[in-house]
């Protein structure tokens, strides 16, 4: 039997949800119904668009740390302008997609390392989020609310949008020729040049993808938390990260996947409620967060050797 | 052993307990508070430790379980309120990391039939109860001090917070009001101390020299023994400071009472407040009718208490008060 190498890099993200799942259901049995569910994983819908617009970056070898202010900046939008003026609103957010793409293609003409420019952005969104919502308030609009408290019939809401975040991106990333394009220049950006592809285009279009994605998920918090401030999101930055990585993918060479990421965005936001259930105290929690994550990493890269032994012989 | 032979049990159990028991005696509350890392907020769990634990063994409530976020992050702690709901708590008491993100997560539990109340830091939705406290108040007192003490008036310089944060614009509006009540009193200067002493001093020290005699200098909190620092450095008479509670305000102030007599006031708010929080939540367990904005005392230190303040005051810590059912009570009655 032949399993290829991306079920492979499934298997560790999805079997740790699972474990984690088990014993999130054992010490707190309430968990297992549907209310409980939605509980459990609702917070971790805005997470999960985070994380797909995170690895979307990373697919073409760039790191966004601007992820957390970005996303913040666009909850304070849905909690105000599109809430009280939708058509300003809706142009703001377009604009800010419009302006992840130049990023794109600034980092690309200009050589610069996407670290540095997505760092000084997240100064810039910061303070963007501060003049529109210079203090925390503003409601959510009538239709994120609606959609992130619906209550579809036997599966939760929560698990609803994961199935189609997921389903959505693979699609996008892995089926579509764009996708294949994307991972490409990420795996070797010359060969894509050389077979008389646009790079500059396929990184712009990259980068406005990741926008479109960060923008849905400032707007899918807001409808969580009914209103907003400027530092709502700060830790989606790491999280997102932390999220791709969890879920297979790498830093480098363009080797993501999308239901790997959205399985690792729920399994951090089920790695802290699980912390908390064991009750463990503050102090040790980040690290115990840590620890979870350097455990799921280090079976990954025991998988990889095997993987690469396999191919060698 | 089926559940209802179960449930039978445990209420046998809770019946042989003795008579003493309050309604609430089966009820579970939790602390969801967001960030754990300076002095206030360490007294503020130990009281709340300290509290709960005695009301646990009394058989009050049966459980009063404190859990900090570890990142002061919005995010994380609705994540937190979410979870205790799952876990089953009948209350959840709040120091909230934003007044306005945690509002989903509160809405969920309020739907969920938990009370929520919020103190210190304070949560808008309407479902929940709030014990505020009133800093304009705090900030008009220090005026009234003043001007029962010095009752010709004169000059004063006012030590701001941080800017921007709510709390800082309150005690400001609070010592504003203040001076138009007292009109022989005029603010000459104004400075950001952040909360912090050596913020407090570098601000203060920077603004002395432009400044012309000072009677006294109005304080928010943590700032008050910076200023006296200045002062001295600058070769200035010590002018009236307002304290804010801290250890190392209050040993000053002892220092130089023992040294010349001098005489001031100092309040702040006592983290102990989390305790009160604990017992409105008890009484709306308990059945009892509150309001939903409730007003929590400051705590102020005098001339004749600071010897009894002090001793009880941990180094490097705040003075502290917990308060009991009684005073909540109070609190709860005050109109």
């Amino acid at each position: 039997m032949k399993i290829s190498s991306g079920t492979i890099r499934l298997i560790i993200p999805a079997a740790s949800l699972v474990l984690l799942l088990a014993a999130v259901f054992y010490m707190q049995p309430r968990a297992m119904s549907y209310n409980g569910l939605n509980l459990l994983f609702n917070l971790a819908v805005p997470i999960a668009l985070a994380t797909i617009a995170q690895m979307l970056i990373m697919s073409v070898n760039d790191l966004d740390l601007s992820m957390g202010t970005f996303v913040s900046f666009c909850a304070c939008v849905a909690a105000t302008l599109l809430q009280t003026s939708p058509a300003l609103g809706i142009l703001i957010l377009l604009g800010a997609i419009a302006t992840y793409a130049v990023i794109g293609v600034v980092i690309h003409l200009r050589e610069l390392p996407s670290i540095v420019v997505t760092l000084g952005m997240s100064f810039v969104w910061g303070g963007l989020a501060v003049l529109i919502l210079p203090s925390p308030g503003g409601t959510a609009p009538a239709f994120a609310r609606w959609i992130m408290t619906a209550k579809p019939p036997l599966v939760p809401m929560a698990i609803v949008a994961s199935i189609l975040i997921a389903a959505v991106t693979h699609t996008i990333v892995m089926r579509s020729s764009f996708g294949v394009l994307m991972r490409g220049v990420g795996g070797n950006d010359r060969s894509v040049e050389r077979a008389g592809w646009s790079v500059i285009g396929i990184r712009a279009g990259t980068y406005a993808l990741a926008g479109l994605f960060a923008v849905l998920a400032g707007i899918a918090l807001v409808g969580l938390t009914t209103s907003a401030d400027a530092n709502i999101a700060l830790r989606y930055t790491l999280l997102s990260i932390a999220g791709v990585i969890l879920g297979g993918g790498e830093f480098v060479g363009g080797k993501v996947s999308p239901i790997g990421a959205v399985i690792g965005a729920l399994t951090l936001t089920l790695a802290g409620s699980f912390l908390s259930f064991m009750r463990i105290s503050p102090d040790w929690q980040i690290g115990a967060q840590g620890a979870i994550l350097i455990v799921v990493l280090a079976l990954r890269l025991a998988l990889n050797r095997l993987e690469k032994r396999e191919k060698s012989q | 052993m089926n559940i209802r032979t179960m449930l039978a049990a445990s209420v046998a159990v809770a019946c042989l307990c003795g008579p003493a028991l309050a309604d609430t005696s089966s009820k579970k509350i939790a602390l969801s508070n967001n960030y754990a890392g300076n002095s206030w907020r360490q007294a503020m769990l130990t009281s709340w430790d300290k509290i709960t634990k005695e009301a646990v063994s009394n058989g009050v409530v049966a459980a009063a379980d404190p859990f900090t976020t570890a990142e002061n992050q919005a995010t994380e702690q609705a994540a937190q309120i979410q979870n205790m709901i799952l876990q089953g708590y009948d209350a959840i008491v709040i120091n909230a990391a934003s007044p306005t993100a945690l509002n989903g997560a509160v809405k969920e539990a309020c739907d969920a039939g938990i009370t929520v109340v919020s103190f210190d830091g304070i949560v808008t939705e309407p479902c929940a109860w709030r014990i505020a406290v009133d800093f304009k108040k705090m900030g008009e007192s220090q005026v009234d001090y003043l001007a029962k003490k010095l009752p010709k008036g004169g000059n004063l310089l006012e030590i701001r917070g941080l800017a921007g944060v709510s709390v800082d614009d309150q005690i400001h509006a609070g010592i504003q009001a203040g001076v138009a009540k007292h009109t022989q009193f005029k603010v000459v200067g104004s400075v950001n101390g952040d909360w912090a002493q050596d913020v407090a001093q570098r601000a203060v020290a920077g603004i002395l020299p432009s400044l012309p005699d000072v009677v006294g200098v109005v304080t928010q909190g943590g700032d008050g023994y910076g200023a006296a620092q200045a002062f001295a450095a600058a070769k200035r008479p010590t002018p009236t400071i307002v304290m804010g509670n801290r250890e190392d305000e209050l040993v000053w102030w002892k220092q130089q009472k023992d040294k010349d007599g001098y005489e001031t006031m100092s309040v702040s708010i006592a983290p102990g407040v989390s305790t009160l929080a604990f017992w409105v939540a008890q009484q709306i367990l308990d059945g009892k009718e509150v309001k939903k904005d409730l007003v929590v005392p400051f705590l102020s230190i005098d001339q004749a208490g600071l010897e009894e303040s002090l001793k009880t005051t941990q180094k490097g810590g705040v003075a502290n008060v917990e308060y009991s059912l009684a005073d909540a009570k109070k609190v709860i009655d005050a109109k």
